[in-house]
């Protein structure tokens, strides 16, 4: 799976570099976020720019990285999402559950505030 | 060319299939030249539906043997689409599987809701041989 990270402010914002995220490719992206937090890392903003479309493994993926988040005293956020994308979020309810932002400098504002 | 599509295709029971049948599934959204929905969310739809439901085919095929293949059948004939999909695996009670709680945040759980919620009707049928996921919809 092609992933990019960068640190900006505190956040590591990682980039899926990936039209598809779904039950082939999601558990590289729930590893990479549980090793994050488990290094110590408190702020991560997941960019889903480039995905065009997910399944219901990759929403999994991110519930797990949600999770880890809180039982480490951390914050994972999402930005980009594609306007299908999003709806399945909504379509799950679990629009409710995260934070989207519609860019990475207003995801990465919201950390800081 | 008649009234009628069938696309009878099978391919190795590996997740690296997913993207190749799921393209098939939006393709024949593009193509539907009488559909009056948004044929894009349509082919996000075909694709999600394709996608979840050959998952489900390679967790319940057989391990003994890794090489199996994933048969899937999609079917249109005037607005009524049918995906058919076959695994020759245990096999489950798609009636016995709740809808998730969406209080409870659980990493999975969540495939067979989503057929569900895009599909009209879904059924599981079993026999001896093999199971089949069968899932229709009219496209009006």
């Amino acid at each position: 799976m092609n992933l990019a990270t960068e640190t900006r402010n505190d956040v590591v914002i990682i980039y899926v570099k990936e039209e598809r995220l779904d039950a082939h490719n999601s558990t590289e992206l729930k590893s990479a976020v549980q090793k994050l937090f488990e290094d110590g890392k408190k702020n991560v903003l997941v960019d889903l720019k480039d995905v065009r479309f997910i399944d219901s493994s990759g929403l999994g993926a991110l519930v797990s990285g949600f999770k880890n988040a809180i039982s480490h005293q951390g914050n994972l956020k999402l930005s980009s999402l594609q306007s299908q994308v999003k709806s399945m979020f909504e379509l799950t309810r679990l629009h409710r559950v995260f934070e989207i932002f519609p860019s990475t400098v207003e995801a990465v504002e919201n950390f800081q505030s | 060319m008649g009234n009628t599509i069938e696309v009878d295709i099978k391919v190795p029971n590996k997740t690296r299939y997913l993207s190749l049948i799921g393209k098939i599934g939006e393709d024949i959204a593009r193509e539907l030249e009488r559909y009056s929905g948004d044929k894009e969310v349509l082919a996000y739809h075909l694709n999600l539906v394709l996608t979840e439901a050959m998952v489900n085919a390679i967790k319940h095929a057989g391990p003994k043997e890794p090489e199996k293949l994933v048969r899937i059948v999609i079917t249109l004939h005037r607005d009524d689409l049918t995906i058919r999909v076959y695994d020759d695996g245990q096999g489950f009670d798609i009636n016995a599987i709740p809808a998730p709680n969406f209080e409870e945040l659980e990493d999975r759980g969540r495939g067979i809701f989503l057929i569900r919620t895009l599909m009209d009707s879904v059924a599981y049928r079993k026999n001896c041989k093999e199971n089949m996921l069968e899932m229709k919809k009219k496209l009006g």
